[in-house]
């Protein structure tokens, strides 16, 4: 061996890994948040990776709105039955049905927030004491202040005014009966890191990530996709182009980009020159400028 | 030689004023790390503010409260990368209220960067960054003389701010100390070379952190393995393998070494060294991998596993410079759960042996009260052996937090000495 030092993702990998074993020796029942989105995918790998050859030792969980890609559902219920592992669903529509939440109403109605009660409804039920999630520090300025281990009170806030320190790669999971963690062990990676590690591990992603031919309509300056939960205005037109998405979340919120990258190689490429943030295209960020913060502190992952 | 693709780490130290936000901000903006939608939202801001142009500090702004407020509550992680390098900058406030945040930021730092501004000179804050830097044993400072273009560009007035720094610096231990003379605002000597500082002949500062050796940063001869889990899956091919997960705290290890557990003082060889599917012949910190060996014995969380002809001290007392970072002031009768490495421990402080002035850097003895901020050379008894060294030696096997058992809360990290 002739170089005595790691490249960046490899050290990115080394610290995610130590992380997520850190996470398995200090929570007694810890879940990861999957949504199908490339974050928690990664995440996955690497639970993966830190325990192999156990199977990944924490249930995979799911914040379901209803209102999914399909794409998302059948990636989801492939990977789970790969990892030989569980899949916990929480369901919005559950929420909803038990009058435990509201929906929306108009055109901008969206699920987004209500999933805020589904997953502290679950969490407490299932007496989670730690949800892993793939949250980034890059992702967004609120994300930017987030611990790697960062407490939940009973009522499942987060108080970013007042979080524990964090040294060196110390983590302090100590909780009181009721409180929870969210730990994040891919904070210190980029959009670009992620998708770089995708290609090196040859990760399977949902097609959607790549560009395909779908039904879209021209909403809030992106390509909303066309679909059943989809209310239309008057004038607005549903049109048929090839687009990707740079992130995945609901169906009715996630706007697509027009492009021609069909590959991981031209992803790549084309997110190294985008010139506009991944969540510039989800309109459940574009709300207000401190649309995140106002959601974390209430539960929000 | 310079190594492509590495990490680098920095943190910030600045106060309100002399323009740490700037700073980043323009680095940020000059390396092209801005993206359109966040350049809207800023220029949109700034003339809300009635700002002439871009205010470069709004890109360091995070919650509502700092925006408000003007002010940096807490520490927060920017991410920019060059052609060289991946950059992580841990911006920290620089308020005296939030030297915790400073310790925090500096805590797994390669390099801090101080600024000073080249009107006011080397002030009570730089000092105490300086340091907070020296103490947390961050292996390069580079201080930015910063606002410049405030002093007309003067390099007398540069050169005798640098001297300033160096009188003062010699009290503190740094291996390497780099200066810089900049106009954040402005620009010069950020990214690009100023055009009116002929007379510096150095580096501009991102060439300087893109270029900059940290190869020796890390401890590369003391083996040091805390085990974190013990992976069983008592199934098929793997009916009988024993895993011990870890992270590679410093030093090498390779397969076939002899090795000694601790504190148990069990020996045995490793019989490999497993990276998911794939068997390693070597491997060197800060990896994540399990060991697994050729003996059967009893290894577990905490344990330390190590050369058997280079160990760490097992110690039942420690000596610590301890930055106390509680809201609630030492209480000498609580009792702390100590984290060091994978190890948790029963632990109570039993003497303050002396406080340090962080203006002055003398220290104060007879004091026995130590409140958030406060810094103090403390001893501390635990209730089973932990395996340390130094931390000037390893910042990794040299370091511990203490947790208070009642409210849980992360209340003093502390240096082994």
């Amino acid at each position: 061996m002739g170089k005595y030092y790691l490249n960046y993702l490899d050290e990115l990998e080394a610290e995610s890994i130590y992380i997520l074993r850190e996470v398995w020796a200090q929570f007694k029942n810890p879940v990861i948040l999957f949504s199908g989105g490339k974050d928690s995918i990664v995440v996955t790998r690497l639970a993966q990776k830190a325990f192999y050859p156990l199977k990944v030792p924490f249930p995979l969980m799911h914040v379901d709105t209803g209102h999914n890609f399909p794409e998302t559902i059948a990636f989801r219920d492939k990977l789970v039955k790969k990892l030989n592992t569980q899949l916990i669903v929480a369901s919005v529509q559950e929420s909803i049905n038990q009058g435990r939440v509201l929906e929306e109403k108009g055109k901008n109605a969206t699920r987004n927030s209500l999933q805020i009660t589904t997953l502290l409804d679950v969490l407490e039920e299932k007496r989670i004491d730690c949800a892993i999630g793939g949250g980034r520090r890059d992702e967004e300025k609120s994300r930017a202040k987030e611990r790697i281990f960062s407490h939940r009170d009973i009522f499942g806030q987060w108080d970013p005014k007042n979080q524990r320190p964090e040294l060196w790669h110390l983590y302090n999971g100590a909780y009181q009966e009721g409180e929870h963690f969210r730990s994040f062990p891919i904070s210190n990676w980029t959009e670009l890191d992620i998708w770089n590690y995708i290609k090196r591990e040859k990760i399977e992603i949902p097609s959607l990530y790549y560009a395909h031919k779908r039904e879209v309509l021209w909403r809030n300056n992106s390509w909303i996709p066309f679909s059943k939960f989809l209310k239309i205005d008057n004038g607005e037109k549903v049109v048929s182009k090839k687009v990707r998405f740079r992130t995945l979340g609901d169906i009715t919120i996630t706007g697509g980009i027009e492009s021609e990258c069909d590959d991981i190689n031209k992803i790549i490429q084309e997110v190294a020159a985008m010139r506009n943030t991944e969540r510039g295209n989800r309109s459940d960020d574009k709300r207000s400028e401190t649309a995140m913060e106002d959601r974390k502190k209430q539960g929000y992952f | 030689m310079i190594e492509t693709n590495q990490l680098f780490r920095f943190t910030t130290a600045g106060s309100v004023d002399d323009g740490k936000s700037t700073l980043i901000g323009r680095l940020l903006y000059d390396s092209k790390s801005i993206f359109e939608d966040q350049l809207q939202a800023i220029e949109k801001t700034s003339s809300n503010k009635g700002f002439n142009g871009i205010d470069l500090a709004l890109f360091t702004d995070g919650l509502k409260d700092e925006r408000e407020q003007g002010i940096t509550i807490d520490v927060a992680y920017r991410y920019f990368t060059t052609p060289k390098r991946k950059f992580i900058i841990a911006d920290t406030p620089g308020h005296i209220q939030y030297t915790r945040n400073m310790v925090t930021g500096a805590s797994t730092a390669n390099a801090a960067l101080i600024l000073v501004d080249a009107r006011h000179g080397v002030v009570e804050q730089t000092k105490r960054h300086s340091f907070i830097a020296s103490l947390l044993n961050i292996p390069h400072i580079i201080v930015c003389i910063n606002k410049m273009d405030l002093v007309d560009f003067d390099e007398k007035i540069y050169d005798e701010l640098c001297n300033q720094f160096k009188e003062f610096s010699s009290k503190l231990l740094v291996q390497d100390i780099r200066f810089i003379p900049i106009s954040a605002l402005l620009g010069d000597n950020v990214v690009n070379r100023s055009e009116k500082m002929n007379w510096y002949q150095g580096a501009p500062l991102l060439h300087t952190l893109e270029t900059m050796y940290i190869g020796s940063d890390t401890n590369r001869v003391d083996a040091r393995f805390p085990v974190q889990n013990v992976l069983r899956p008592q199934r098929g091919e793997f009916m009988e393998y024993r895993g011990y997960t870890g992270k590679i705290e410093s030093g090498v290890f390779r397969k076939g070494d002899e090795i000694l557990v601790m504190p148990s003082g069990l020996t045995s060889k490793i019989k490999s060294i497993d990276m998911f599917e794939e068997a390693l012949d070597i491997a060197i910190a800060p990896m994540s991998v399990a060991l697994t060996l050729e003996d059967d014995i009893d290894v577990g969380r905490g344990d330390m596993i190590v050369r058997s002809n280079n160990k760490p001290e097992a110690v039942k007392e420690i000596v610590v410079m301890l930055c106390w970072l509680g809201n609630t002031p030492l209480n000498l009768k609580t009792r702390f759960n100590l984290q060091h490495t994978s190890n948790k421990q029963l632990a109570v402080i039993k003497e303050i042996i002396y406080k340090i002035d962080i203006n002055t850097l003398e220290r104060v003895e007879g004091d026995q009260e130590l409140k958030m901020n406060d810094i103090a050379k403390v001893k501390i008894s635990v209730a089973r052996p932990i395996m340390v060294d130094t931390y000037r030696k390893n910042r990794n096997t040299g370091s511990i937090i203490l947790v208070d058992t009642n409210s849980n809360e992360t209340v003093a990290a502390g240096m082994i000495t």
